[in-house]
């Protein structure tokens, strides 16, 4: 009885993959499917997640805020003893708490702006390459100018021009972080317009927008991820550089980058005030890599 | 032939492709010059039929190809298909027209999205032409045709890397059936694959043609192919035609000094005939197309040029019932 079951569940399973082998697939299903094989990158993506989730909820659950200072308590280590899990800066703020804060601050300008340069790079560099020609000659010319422009002094006159607000810090690193992405992307699709499936596609009559989406992009993801995983740490830092100049976020308010660099200060006498920013900021870079490793390998067919 | 089949599918009259490619490179401003890839090519092509086109590398033969597609618009001349001159026809024509006249890719690999599975490659033509088919009638369609093809359908969610050349040809002429065409144009579809492989590959072509009632232009390098699955072989070189032939014509009597140059070039499969055998090695280079000789392009290398071959205006004519030559001599 026990063994006709099982055999018949043999048969069933049998069937479900024979169905499934002549059913069609996408490369999308694939690709999900072969990124949660992929142990490394799962890890990192729930850490990621919970990393995400603390930098969010954390600052409600926990007893101290970020700007107040506790008088009985300055400059601690970390310690169970208190609720400073994270000991307390020179101000006696819980570390903890800014931390999170600051998370909130990074994670927000790491994903916004590197999404909005890695989009903008890819659909200007794509478009240069594929158009070629004079639309190409004078697209790249504007990405030549656009490194020509000393950031600082842009980002500087933006300010004092707009007010300090934190969409214009995403704003201003976005627009000085998207040429690569788009010198990058147009190589590739000037290699990739030459390949014999283009042309076959045009040979059967596909539709230009539909060339750019189904043959050119998807074989320029690989690189384009591997850009990604380059452009966030950069980008984060960037909004570092910008608030240490008084340009980016102010004080009590701050973001791993501020942190890191008052840690940095006092690293002799107090190296926590370093080391918890700057551990959060290597884990969360660490994992955006493994998380961009996974996908490359998810969305390369040939790694099945 | 039946009688229908005398009104040609296809007819290519004066097709010209001309590129503008850089000056003598002394200045950025130089005066462009003009590279004549094809030349002023005519021939027609009746349903069913196959049509071989040889010549050396570089003589236009795909780029002529590629002509007839409209994937390389041409310079000058007429397409007409089934009656409709394509060459002043819109963008709505050619969509319509490449229902009819698929395309067979000389790198099977290379000729497949790496990221598309089988199923996908196969039925995308189907997706662009007959969107209003279901998702489940697509794949019927396209299991049916890869049976067709000798693949089997345990492959339908493989990627094109996981298939060997001869495997990738077979995909490749799936996706040129699918839509039932009546032209498929073949660029050196066996020149990259194995010898074996090149066989079987060919009588699938055939095999299809006849079942299908196909019509093929078949470009290729080697003669021994193009004997084999030709019915009419036209001669190129240096983006002229030299010679237009039914196959045994052009075989047991070549009209044209370069068309016996290519044929005197074949192995013969006897060590004993082979080694008597003279090859008529042609002397010289290839002339540049940007600057081809006058008259006739050939004389720079004919053994047979005279005078008048440098002067006189070059057209294919007329010579015997079965063939055409483009040589004052023949």
């Amino acid at each position: 009885m026990m063994q006709s079951k099982q055999k018949a569940m043999t048969a069933a399973l049998d069937n479900g993959l024979a169905d499934a082998a002549v059913e069609g697939r996408s490369l999308w299903r694939d690709a999900r499917l072969r990124f949660f094989r992929n142990k490394a990158a799962v890890l990192s993506l729930i850490v990621l997640a919970f990393i995400t989730l603390a930098c969010v909820f954390g600052p409600m659950l926990l007893p101290h805020t970020y700007e107040d200072t506790d008088w009985d308590a300055m400059g601690i280590a970390p310690t169970l003893a208190n609720t400073h899990w994270f000991g307390t800066d020179a101000l006696g703020r819980d570390l903890l708490v800014r931390c999170l804060i600051g998370g909130r601050i990074s994670l927000m300008v790491g994903a916004l702006a590197t999404i909005a340069s890695v989009a903008l790079g890819i659909v200007w560099g794509a478009t240069a390459g594929f158009m070629g020609g004079k639309v190409d000659a004078l697209m790249m010319r504007v990405v030549d100018m656009m490194y020509a422009v000393p950031y600082l002094l842009i980002a500087i006159l933006m300010v004092t021009l707009l007010g300090r607000d934190f969409y214009l810090v995403v704003l201003t690193i976005t627009v000085f972080s998207w040429m690569d992405m788009a010198r990058v992307v147009r190589g590739q699709t000037l290699a990739i317009k030459s390949k014999e499936y283009v042309e076959a596609a045009h040979a059967i009559g596909v539709s230009t927008p539909k060339i750019i989406f189904r043959h050119i992009v998807p074989n320029l993801l690989g690189i384009v991820v591997i850009y990604t995983t380059v452009t966030v740490p950069g980008v984060i830092l960037t909004e570092s550089v910008l608030s240490f100049l008084g340009l980016g976020v102010q004080e009590p308010m701050t973001s791993w980058g501020v942190l890191i660099q008052d840690g940095a200060g006092v690293m002799d006498a107090s190296p926590w005030i370093l080391l918890f920013p700057a551990g959060l900021l290597s884990v969360t870079l660490y994992c955006a890599n493994y998380i961009g490793d996974g996908l490359r390998d998810a969305l390369d067919p040939k790694d099945r | 032939m039946s009688e229908q089949s005398k009104q040609p599918i296809l007819s290519v009259r004066d097709v010209k492709v001309h590129f503008q490619v850089k000056g003598d490179g002394k200045w950025p401003w130089s005066a462009k010059r003009t590279l004549k890839a094809v030349d002023g090519v005519s021939f027609d092509l009746y349903a069913g039929e196959t049509l071989g086109v040889v010549g050396e590398s570089g003589c236009g033969k795909s780029t002529l190809s590629r002509a007839i597609l409209n994937l390389i618009p041409a310079t000058a001349g007429e397409i007409v298909w089934m009656g409709k001159d394509l060459t002043r026809g819109t963008d709505k024509d050619w969509h319509a027209v490449r229902k009819d006249i698929q395309m067979i890719f000389q790198d099977p690999l290379a000729s497949l999205n790496p990221r598309m599975t089988v199923a996908h490659i196969i039925g995308e033509p189907l997706r662009v032409h007959k969107p209003e088919l279901s998702e489940a009638e697509v794949m019927k369609r396209v299991r049916a045709m890869m049976a067709r093809v000798g693949l089997r359908e345990q492959m339908i969610n493989r990627y094109p890397h996981e298939f060997s050349g001869g495997q990738c040809q077979r995909i490749g002429i799936a996706r040129a059936l699918i839509l039932e065409p009546k032209l498929i144009i073949c660029d050196e579809p066996v020149s990259a694959l194995d010898v074996s492989i090149q066989a079987q590959i060919i009588n699938l072509l055939k095999e299809l043609q006849r079942e299908m009632g196909l019509a093929l232009i078949f470009i290729a390098h080697d003669l021994a192919v193009v004997k084999h699955i030709s019915d009419r072989i036209l001669v190129m070189y240096l983006g002229r035609e030299m010679e237009l032939a039914q196959k045994h014509a052009l075989y047991d009597a070549p009209a044209h000094p370069y068309t016996r140059a290519l044929l005197s070039a074949i192995p013969i499969p006897d060590p004993k005939l082979e080694k008597g055998k003279v090859i008529q090695i042609l002397q010289g280079d290839l002339p540049s197309p940007i600057n081809p000789p006058s008259g006739c392009v050939f004389r720079t290398r004919c053994p047979q040029a005279e005078a008048r071959c440098g002067t006189e205006k070059i057209q294919l004519r007329r010579i015997s019932e079965q063939s055409q030559s483009s040589c004052l001599l023949a």
